[in-house]
């Protein structure tokens, strides 16, 4: 168990940072520390907190401690885990598929669609499928927006319509070739079993099937996606945890000009 | 009782009327017309049951004959009683001699009145006496242990396969919970019938069906018996089942439901004809059940803004309470929604939910109210959600909420998982424990913040119902008042399934129930 206040181990590790093997950070550079919790499906006795230390050292912590384990049921038991990562990684070389637009806010949006588009935009966005979920699409799309982003309701020149949830990909294509959408915005929130994978994927082949993918930028987005992951699936962008309309609305517009669809 | 909060006993009178009077006058579009789930539901309380070899429930299979032979306005009761006088068969059988095709209800010679409901009476006298069995069986438990004092804790459960819910849901009684609501399939509102047997598959929750119900509530009775505390069931009495899930609630002895009249029409697009119709018989059911039903108004703030939208929820909190004195559900049964979800960047938002949250104490003093926590707000940061959580539990222990929905600190990562709900519960009992007495000790500033903010809402929520008692409900709903959506009249899913009532409509089970509530 841990010895108190004080950390009396040894610190004879390099302190230099270093990114091409950089760890986790506590309070010292390189002391890679982590914390973790999860449960085992045991008692909760010596024999299981010797259990949680093999497997955060099977992790590749050293000097696992195990400050805090309780009894969830009579077989289950939580850990509180902190340890020294051993792991590093190379921060220099790592690619990763992201977004390059530099978000643009929503005033400069507008300007930016008049100067190279100059005509309003149309967006239509669904949480499709089965999902019931509306938090996803109504933070982007709702004129309140969220978190102090206003929605693309809001937008001077887009013309903006939100489907809802549970909205079948079927009826979400025919209403934007109705519209003659530019913009198609999927959102998934529950994702279990990988339901939305399937249900986005299905997106995809549909609106190839229909002709309708070369005439427009489909991005999606949900706790879930990551752009990685959304371009994997054949969508233009996937949007993230904290991204808000701003950021959809700069790379859909963006896109559109790189597309020199008018 | 004197109001802490200052409220305007003749401005809450006012916007009662009000809500009264649009109750009232929807209340006559109901009563003159029926849906293919009501007469399901009568299918269903008169012992229908099962599927038939494609798996079609047999609900389904005799309603769908009752519309294809331009029978549904006299509804499910007229007819099949009239096959059991005619043929001296029980209704189970008259719904396999439909499936076989053997029998055509409309090719029947039509028996008086008094026949057909003398022929229905013993199984509907049996029906009521098994549901009346329920409540006694409840009653006994609740005697025996005792009801819990306080806030109720409630939590949910939502794997997917009824087995593995059974299991997370006994750890979770056994760690403090005194509510257990599964989850149901995300989907399933949207399904016109309902799924039979015991399922195991499911995305973001599990099948309601009626094994399912009978399944969770056996374990319950046993964790609860261990523990010598009734753990209360729950489960979503909504979407284009209304009513038949409510049936099936009260054969298995479910103690709460999710039903809300708005909910569907707004979150699923379901028609509101059909739900406002839907819903009353649903309620009709619940009521006589001793079913608390949980209305929704909680999700009005996950799409529209919990500061500004403030009022409408209040406005629909008196709409819910009005449908429901309809439907002749009593106050203590009335578990009207509300929520902590204000942004945590906004400057006093404690003091704005907790005005709220005592406003709505004081407005419905005998109602259990359903107090859900911060979702909209969770962001993924587990730290801070923790204390967000703790924070609503404050408002719950001051205010005297009593069905408390927890909070878990990994909303919007996952479902929870079986530590998550311990440290929910835990966080919880630390508050509700420690701070136990504080609300009798706290008076609150005359004129201050937290009383001027409750005048505000209460003003705003009166002059809201005076505006639809001008125009109706319908017309509101297509105005787009409610969580800022606009539903058209003939629009929506399942108006196909509703119907005017002929002149010999009956449905015995209103009428039975709706009698004992008057009693």
């Amino acid at each position: 168990m841990s010895s108190g206040l004080y950390d009396m181990s040894a610190k004879d590790f390099d302190k230099t940072l270093d990114l091409s093997a950089i760890k986790p950070y506590g309070d010292t550079m390189n002391d890679g520390k982590v914390q973790l919790s999860f449960t085992l499906p045991v008692a909760n006795n010596d024999r299981g907190m010797e259990a949680a230390r093999i497997l955060a050292k099977k992790m590749g912590l050293t000097e696992p401690n195990v400050a805090y384990a309780r009894t969830l049921d009579a077989e289950f038991t939580f850990y509180v885990v902190y340890g020294s990562c051993t792991y590093t990684v190379d921060y220099n070389n790592i690619k990763i598929q992201a977004i390059e637009d530099v978000s643009m806010e929503m005033d400069e949006v507008d300007a930016y669609i008049k100067e190279h588009i100059g005509r309003k935009i149309v967006v239509i966005g669904a949480s499709t499928g089965t999902d019931a979920h509306t938090v996803g699409i109504d933070a982007i799309m709702n004129r309140k927006g969220f978190a102090g982003h206003y929605g693309l309701e809001r937008y001077e020149m887009i013309e903006a319509l939100n489907m809802g949830a549970q909205v079948p990909n079927e009826e979400f294509l025919a209403k934007a070739r109705e519209i003659h959408a530019d913009v198609l915005l999927v959102s998934q929130t529950v994702t279990q079993k990988n339901i939305h994978i399937m249900n986005l994927t299905e997106l995809i082949e549909l609106a190839e099937a229909e002709g309708m993918r070369s005439n427009c930028v489909m991005c999606c987005g949900g706790a879930r996606i990551t752009h990685e992951l959304a371009k994997e699936l054949g969508f233009d962008a996937g949007f993230g945890p904290g991204k808000f309309a701003n950021d959809v609305a700069t790379f859909c517009v963006k896109e559109m000009v790189r597309r020199g669809m008018k | 009782m004197t109001s802490k909060i200052g409220l305007d006993h003749a401005l809450v009178d006012k916007a009662r009327a009000s809500a009264a009077k649009v109750a009232e006058d929807t209340q006559r579009f109901i009563d003159r017309h029926t849906t293919v789930a009501v007469e399901r539901t009568v299918c269903r309380l008169l012992g229908i049951d099962g599927i038939n070899d494609v798996e079609v429930p047999m609900p389904n299979v005799v309603v769908e004959h009752l519309t294809e032979k331009g029978l549904l306005a006299e509804g499910a009761a007229l007819r099949i009683g009239n096959a059991m006088a005619e043929l001296g068969i029980g209704p189970q059988e008259v719904a396999e001699g439909i499936d076989r095709g053997e029998i055509d209800l409309a090719a029947l010679p039509l028996h008086s009145d008094a026949e057909i409901r003398a022929a229905l009476a013993p199984v509907v006298d049996a029906t009521m006496a098994r549901i009346r069995a329920n409540v006694a069986k409840r009653n006994e438990y609740l005697t025996e242990f005792g009801d819990k004092q306080g806030p109720y804790i409630y939590l949910i459960v939502a794997t997917g396969n009824i087995y593995e819910d059974i299991t997370q849901a006994k750890a979770a009684a056994k760690q403090g919970a005194d509510v257990i609501a599964v989850i149901r399939t995300t989907g399933q509102s949207l399904l016109d019938f309902v799924p039979y047997g015991a399922t195991t598959e499911g995305f973001g929750g599990t099948y309601a069906t009626q094994e399912n119900f009978r399944l969770m509530r056996a374990a319950l009775d046993e964790v609860g018996e261990e523990q010598h505390r009734y753990i209360r069931l729950c489960n979503y009495c909504s979407g284009l089942c209304m009513p038949e899930i409510a049936a099936m609630g009260a054969l298995e002895r479910l103690d709460v439901m999710l039903n809300d009249a708005l909910y569907g029409i707004l979150f699923r697009d379901i028609n509101m004809q059909r739900t406002i119709v839907d819903q009353y018989f649903s309620r009709v059911i619940n009521g006589f059940a001793g079913v608390i039903i949980n209305t929704g108004e909680d999700n009005y703030l996950t799409t529209a803004d919990a500061y500004e939208e403030a009022h409408t929820v209040l406005a629909s909190q008196f709409l819910n309470e009005q449908f429901a004195v309809q439907a002749g559900l009593p106050e203590e049964q009335m578990g009207l929604g509300h929520a902590f979800e204000m942004d945590p960047d906004l400057p006093n938002a404690f003091l704005y939910e907790l005005a709220q949250a005592q406003m709505a104490r004081e407005i419905f003093p005998k109602a259990p109210l359903k107090y859900m926590p911060p979702t909209k707000f969770m962001t993924g940061n587990i730290f801070r959600g923790h204390v967000q959580d703790a924070l609503f539990n404050m408002v719950t222990i001051l205010t005297n909420q009593k069905i408390h929905l927890l909070g878990m600190m990994t909303e919007a990562i996952h479902t929870p998982f079986m530590s998550d709900r311990a440290l929910a519960i835990e966080n919880a009992q630390y508050i509700f424990r420690t701070m136990a007495d504080l609300g009798e000790d706290i008076e609150y500033k005359k004129g201050g913040i937290i009383q001027s903010r409750a005048a505000e809402v209460l003003q705003k929520a009166a002059d809201l119902l005076g505006e639809i008692e001008r125009i109706g409900l319908f017309a509101t709903l297509e105005k787009g008042v409610f969580a800022d959506i606009k539903r058209p009249l003939d629009g929506g899913k399942g108006l196909d399934g509703v119907t005017t009532k002929s002149d010999r409509y009956f449905n015995p089970f209103v009428e039975e129930m709706r009698k004992e509530a008057r009693a």
